[in-house]
């Protein structure tokens, strides 16, 4: 087998992390995470600020290396193969927008070419995403003339375009209003149903209930990992934030 | 008559009326009035683009409204906007301190511009300050979110203000330390000091002594957490069962359904007209495939209460 072919995971496991840390200096922000995601899962990934999210998030999108342990997503080593993950993968996050200056059809269609959508099926995809949102009127609309909710929408939409293995979703309810944010959640489920794995982070812990699974990181490591309904059980707890309260508030790192 | 002393709204720490901005096609506030006492917290709740920063801002004399009038401590926002700027804190939703200072250096900068020491006014600030005083040599811009906004409050309150303006200061911020940073509010409402905060997180409204919802500009509702609550004027039912992605859809498939959201664990749903007896709904659900209906009537929360007011439905 050649360095470069995908290594032999279960088909039906997309992220496979063993033992995943990255220190700095003598600080060690994600500390020996180990965990597996399956395919067309909606996988949350909550911890508290500091807590090691956005570093463990960066090294499964290929953006950093780790100091030790390994991990594959989409069946490639996030140290040796990043390029083959990024042209796997989907990233959306509050802070990631579109071209405001662009319009609503040309933002799909930069993003499309970059992603290495073949030309000819770009645009039938675009109408048929535009219909699908009930977007067709706003096709040739710029950007920054949308309200926000409509534009977190074609975010995620233009993020799993190129229908990724996985898409990595940073905060991306954050600030929207509750029905879009709910709206927002339908898309994600519409997503997962098409075989698409979601893995998404929120402060909204009602949220978390919406996740097949949950792990909850506390000071670099995952403390606990389950489905909602088993992690409620476990804690005695009435929902997922009094969960959350009991596991991140033993925390030693500060927000 | 322009005068520098507090007359008729003495006892009010914010009163506003009818203010009106618009920018450029955009009307950021159209016609929103508000009344904050003394020692109170009034939190303004509404997602991004509401208008909750432009009314911020109008509000601590940055900018001015195009119709309607603000007063601050009793002095004109417009003609006594030099009094104004010396009694409130102001704590914008972007982090806007020195990032190249160090903790301490900011600090004692923003003491030193309203002509005060961090000695002076250390009682105030003491119990948020003590938690990142062991960083105090370390630069604003190498903290952590938690420890930035903890230095931003402190910086806010240096000049012992008594009426304090908060700009979504939890947002981005994780739960365990959005109900610490509460906790800190409420200490400081103690000591008198009126707090005006906005938040996109509806389970905060609960925290505070009143409420204005605001959507496109407008307060939809200014009250209590507590009557905005009881006021939602209609059944709310929270509806589960095996299969919580197909139920969303059923459920709007029933007639008598009106609106049907997902919350958390369960669906709350209201309905047009006279609600069904719950053995219908039940029936329904079952000749659908559901297994495990669990249906029961509840109270509404402040997010259900927002949807509502705000006339947002998912029939689409």
């Amino acid at each position: 087998m050649s360095k470069h072919d995908p290594i032999r995971m279960p088909d039906d496991t997309v992220i496979l992390a063993k033992d995943l840390t990255k220190e700095y200096g003598d600080f060690t922000a994600v500390d020996h995470i180990s965990f597996e995601v399956k395919k067309g899962e909606i996988f949350g990934f909550l911890g508290a600020n500091g807590a090691g999210k956005t570093t463990a998030m960066r090294m499964l999108c290929g953006l950093s290396k780790s100091t030790s342990g390994q991990a594959w997503v989409a069946g490639y080593d996030i140290n040796q193969q990043s390029e083959q993950i990024k042209k796997r993968i989907g990233y959306m996050s509050q802070k990631f927008a579109l071209y405001e200056d662009l319009q609503v059809w040309e933002n799909i269609r930069l993003y499309a070419g970059i992603y290495g959508v073949p030309e000819r099926e770009i645009a039938p995809k675009t109408d048929e995403l535009l219909h699908r949102l009930g977007f067709e009127n706003e096709k040739y609309a710029l950007v920054k003339s949308l309200p926000l909710g409509w534009k977190q929408k074609l975010s995620f939409s233009v993020a799993i375009f190129h229908e990724p293995s996985i898409v990595f979703l940073d905060e991306p309810t954050g600030g929207v209003d509750p029905a879009t944010r709910r709206q927002f959640w339908e898309l994600i489920y519409q997503a997962a149903d098409r075989g698409i794995t979601i893995f998404v982070t929120t402060h909204y812990m009602d949220e978390a209930e919406y996740c097949d699974r949950v792990s909850i990181m506390v000071d670099g490591r995952i403390d606990a990992l389950d489905s909602p309904g088993n992690l409620k059980k476990a804690y005695s707890a009435k929902n997922m934030d009094e969960v959350f309260h009991q596991l991140a508030r033993g925390a030693r790192r500060k927000g | 008559m322009v005068s520098t002393s507090a007359i008729n709204t003495k006892m009010l720490a914010i009163k506003a009326e009818h203010i009106f901005k618009k920018y450029k096609k955009v009307q950021a506030l159209n016609g929103v009035s508000l009344e904050v006492g003394e020692g109170e917290i009034f939190g303004i709740i509404g997602p991004d683009g509401a208008g909750k920063t432009t009314l911020f801002r109008i509000l601590t004399t940055l900018i001015l409204a195009d119709e309607g009038t603000a007063s601050v401590n009793g002095f004109d926002v417009v003609k006594q906007y030099r009094n104004i700027r010396e009694c409130v804190g102001y704590m914008p939703g972007r982090f806007s301190l020195y990032q190249d200072l160090t903790v301490e250096e900011n600090l004692t900068f923003f003491a030193t511009v309203f002509r005060t020491t961090i000695e002076e006014n250390y009682e105030l600030i003491k119990d948020i300050y003590v938690q990142i005083e062991p960083f105090k040599t370390r630069k604003a811009g190498a903290l952590s979110g938690g420890m930035k906004q903890k230095l931003a409050l402190c910086c806010a309150l240096i000049h012992k203000p008594t009426v304090l303006f908060l700009d979504e200061p939890t947002t981005g911020v994780d739960p365990v330390s959005r109900k610490e940073f509460w906790n800190m509010l409420k200490r400081l409402k103690k000591q008198g000091i009126a707090i005006l905060v906005s938040t996109p997180y509806m389970d905060e409204a609960s925290l505070c002594d009143r409420i204005a919802l605001i959507q496109n500009g407008q307060f939809l509702k200014t009250d209590t957490p507590q009557n905005i609550v009881s006021e939602f004027g209609t059944e709310l039912w929270s509806v589960k069962s095996n299969q919580m992605s197909k139920l969303l859809n059923d459920l709007r498939r029933f007639e008598a359904v009106d609106t049907c959201f997902a919350f958390g664990d369960t669906h709350h749903i209201t309905f047009k007209g006279t609600p069904p007896t719950v053995e219908e709904l039940t029936d329904f659900l079952h000749t659908l495939g559901h297994k495990y209906v669990y249906i029961r009537p509840i109270e509404a929360n402040v997010e259900d209460c927002f949807m509502r007011l705000s006339g947002k439905t998912l029939q689409s």
